[in-house]
């Protein structure tokens, strides 16, 4: 079947086990710091510390995981809408040594404690450099197939893959400016409010164009794929895409509510974040428009529910975010474990539910194999599901709680709580969401077993 | 539907969309002044400071200490005046955090003796039986790393000579392991024997914390009286 074709399917394949190993990787230290929240002994050597580890835990699945599903999708996505092989098959395996490589070595000078504490940008400066030659060793592909391809009209899958190849990049390098003390010690460029701003500028939107750009792409892609049901309007993916992409940009600020960065920037981060929810949703009526006279396939298609759920996720989490951007609102959820909810909920039930799905569907034709079993992938989808929903609401609540304490008074007007009251009343809910984090695992091994056992199928594999 | 076919140009065009609300809400605050206003009253990090801070990003503590109170009734009550953004001028980079797994720094200095940070950071569960902060004990047991400190100092625009530099490492030396620091009995009994004239990591994380708000709170003082 490659030979068919002459598309380059091994890059696809060996993205598509980086990201499952990246999976596996950061959930078991996610399992990790989750138990170090109501057990503090864990904590056993320096290296295993909370501080550390958290950050290997973001960087593990935003990037291991996150950036490697996208990587084997965009790459199997590129070739497939442009009818065009890959034309430089070389530079994609040593984009993908690269790739892995800096992940390796990013999980272990963040283990050291080499961290720029600027969240989602905390490799230092020698690694910041690999990871720009890493996206421009992609970009040059991206661009180089575009400029080939053989169908003139480019999906609205490829011009979202567009958007996060230029995105990225001024992202990433504005955000990571910084002066070098000595190979493993820098400072940023920037200063107080400005390095707060241009931070959370960055921090808003890599979310935004790992998270969201790339994983719609392959919601338009393979949700009509999967079901055989056409997009039901392109005029309103033209319409959410660019509006989507501009608003993004000015909306960083929400995570600086309160906080001594000048109102109007904040003011102005407020009223995008609600302008946003109109793009945003535009996607969503798009999927669930796609479906319309067809919502048997809930049912009968095992990869239409995690779309569907998915994109429902993204559209609950699109509709949350600008809610909690509020001043008033702010003032209670910020700080608190309901922002931990609601960025899991986007992590996993929206990214990680669409990655399944398009891996469930793309593995088989990569590999000219079917998928293992089906029955294994509706348990996959029930436990993630049911291990993200426990999940995310005991957060929830466990936020509001902390956030109510925080705030109560005595009728003389002293506080009722100190802060370890309001702390150790959420140990019930740690407990809960580590019970929860256990559940999504099992839903991750039984996935990653999936896709490993589909591609060794046929006795000489060649994965 | 031109631009659909011409990904040179789609890809141009988008850099120019996604570049607007970067040039007006970040680009341009730049170099406003209210992003970075004057601030007379507050001064750098000494040498030995900057070392605990750079131990506080190493150690990730940002991860669940937040370094901004907020204009808010309960805040200023639990922490102390809200925080100015005259106050951050020297932070590179910022520290303000994200989550308060633990409470907020922002006003610490000050709050407490020496002596209770380091029986706190040697094991937090020995002051608080249920607190979930990891224990650093081990950072008594560090030396802590000076050579770079100058260095440090020049990058952050500090202004100081390196002589300078050498007399506040020198100074907090002396302080700490004077016969007279009130916190001496607390250090010793943190700190190995052989690093007991020595500057440690926790010696630098102890300073920084005792930095953090106390140029704001002297200046209350001051008008105060």
């Amino acid at each position: 079947m490659k030979e068919d074709t002459g598309y380059d399917y091994s890059i696809v394949r060996g993205f598509a086990f980086s990201a499952l190993f990246w999976l596996v990787v950061g959930l078991m230290i996610g399992l990790w710091m989750a138990f170090e929240m109501f057990n503090p002994a864990l904590n056993i050597t320096p290296w295993l510390s909370f501080g550390r580890l958290r950050v290997v835990h973001t960087n593990g699945l935003g990037v291991g995981f996150g950036m490697s599903g996208i990587f084997a999708t965009a790459y199997y996505m590129l070739q497939r809408l442009t009818r065009t092989p890959l034309p430089f098959p070389k530079l994609a395996k040593a984009h993908l040594v690269v790739f892995n490589l800096a992940i390796a070595a990013a999980a272990v000078t963040l283990m050291m404690g080499m961290n720029t504490t600027r969240e989602y940008a905390e490799l230092e400066w020698p690694l910041d450099i690999g990871v720009v030659i890493m996206w421009v060793m992609f970009a040059i592909n991206v661009f180089a197939i575009l400029i080939k391809r053989q169908e003139k009209q480019m999906y609205i899958s490829l011009w979202y893959l567009i958007a996060m190849t230029v995105t990225v990049a001024v992202l990433y390098i504005v955000n990571n400016l910084e002066i070098p003390v000595t190979l493993t010690k820098s400072y940023s460029l920037y200063a107080g409010g400005n390095d707060a701003n241009v931070e959370w500028w960055y921090g808003h939107n890599i979310v935004g164009f790992i998270f969201t750009v790339p994983v719609l792409a392959m919601f338009y892609y393979f949700l009509p794929k999967a079901t055989g049901l056409p997009i039901y309007s392109h005029r309103l993916s033209i319409v959410s895409f660019w509006s989507l992409i501009f608003a993004y940009l000015w909306t960083g600020a929400h995570h600086l509510m309160l906080t001594p960065l000048p109102e109007w920037i904040q003011t102005v981060a407020i009223a995008f974040s609600i302008f946003l929810i109109a793009p945003s949703w535009g996607s969503v009526v798009n999927g669930y428009y796609t479906l319309q006279g067809n919502w048997d396939q809930m049912r009968s298609n095992y990869l239409t529910k995690f779309f569907i759920l998915g994109i429902t996720f993204y559209g609950l989490q699109t509709l949350q975010g600008p809610l909690q951007g509020l001043r008033t609102l702010n003032a209670f959820f910020h700080y608190t474990d309901w922002v931990v909810g609601h960025v899991h909920m986007g992590t996993m039930g929206w990214v990680t539910m669409i990655i399944s799905a398009s891996f469930y569907y793309m593995i088989p034709k990569v590999s000219g194999r079917d998928l293992h079993s089906i029955k294994l992938a509706n348990t996959h989808f029930w436990l993630i599901l049911v291990g993200q929903l426990t999940w995310t609401i005991t957060m929830w609540i466990g936020g509001i709680q902390q956030g109510a304490m925080w705030k109560a008074t005595n009728p003389d007007g002293s506080l009722m709580y100190n802060f370890l009251d309001g702390l150790t009343s959420l140990y019930p809910y740690y407990k809960m969401r580590f019970a929860a984090g256990i559940v999504y695992f099992i839903g991750i091994l039984i996935f990653s077993w999936n896709i490993l056992q589909t591609v060794r199928k046929p006795a000489e594999a060649e994965a | 539907m031109g631009i659909y076919s011409k990904p040179v140009v789609l890809a141009i065009v988008a850099a120019l969309v996604i570049l607007t609300g970067t040039v007006v809400t970040v680009f341009v605050p730049m170099f406003m002044p209210s992003t970075q206003p004057p601030s007379g009253y507050v001064k750098p990090y000494t040498a030995i400071e900057q070392e605990g801070r750079d131990l506080y990003m190493r150690e990730g503590c940002n991860n669940c200490h937040t370094q901004t109170v907020r204009p808010l009734r309960t805040e200023v009550l639990r922490y102390g005046e809200y925080s100015k953004p005259e106050e951050f001028a020297w932070d590179r980079p910022f520290l303000w955090g994200s989550r308060r797994t633990g409470p907020d720094l922002n006003r610490v200095g000050g709050k407490y003796p020496d002596s209770w940070h380091y029986k706190h950071m040697h094991k937090p569960q020995d002051m608080f039986a249920l607190s979930n902060m990891p224990p650093y004990g081990w950072m008594a047991a560090n030396k802590l790393d000076t050579s770079v400190s100058f260095k440090k100092t020049k990058v952050l625009g500090y202004g100081y000579t390196e002589e300078q530099v050498k007399q506040q490492i020198a100074d907090y030396k002396a302080k700490v392991t004077a016969a007279d620091y009130d916190s001496r009995e607390t250090r010793d009994q943190v700190t190995p024997e052989a690093l007991r004239g020595e500057l440690t990591e926790m010696d630098a994380i102890v300073a920084y914390l005792q930095k953090l708000g106390r140029d704001v709170k002297e200046k209350a003082k001051e008008a105060g009286q």
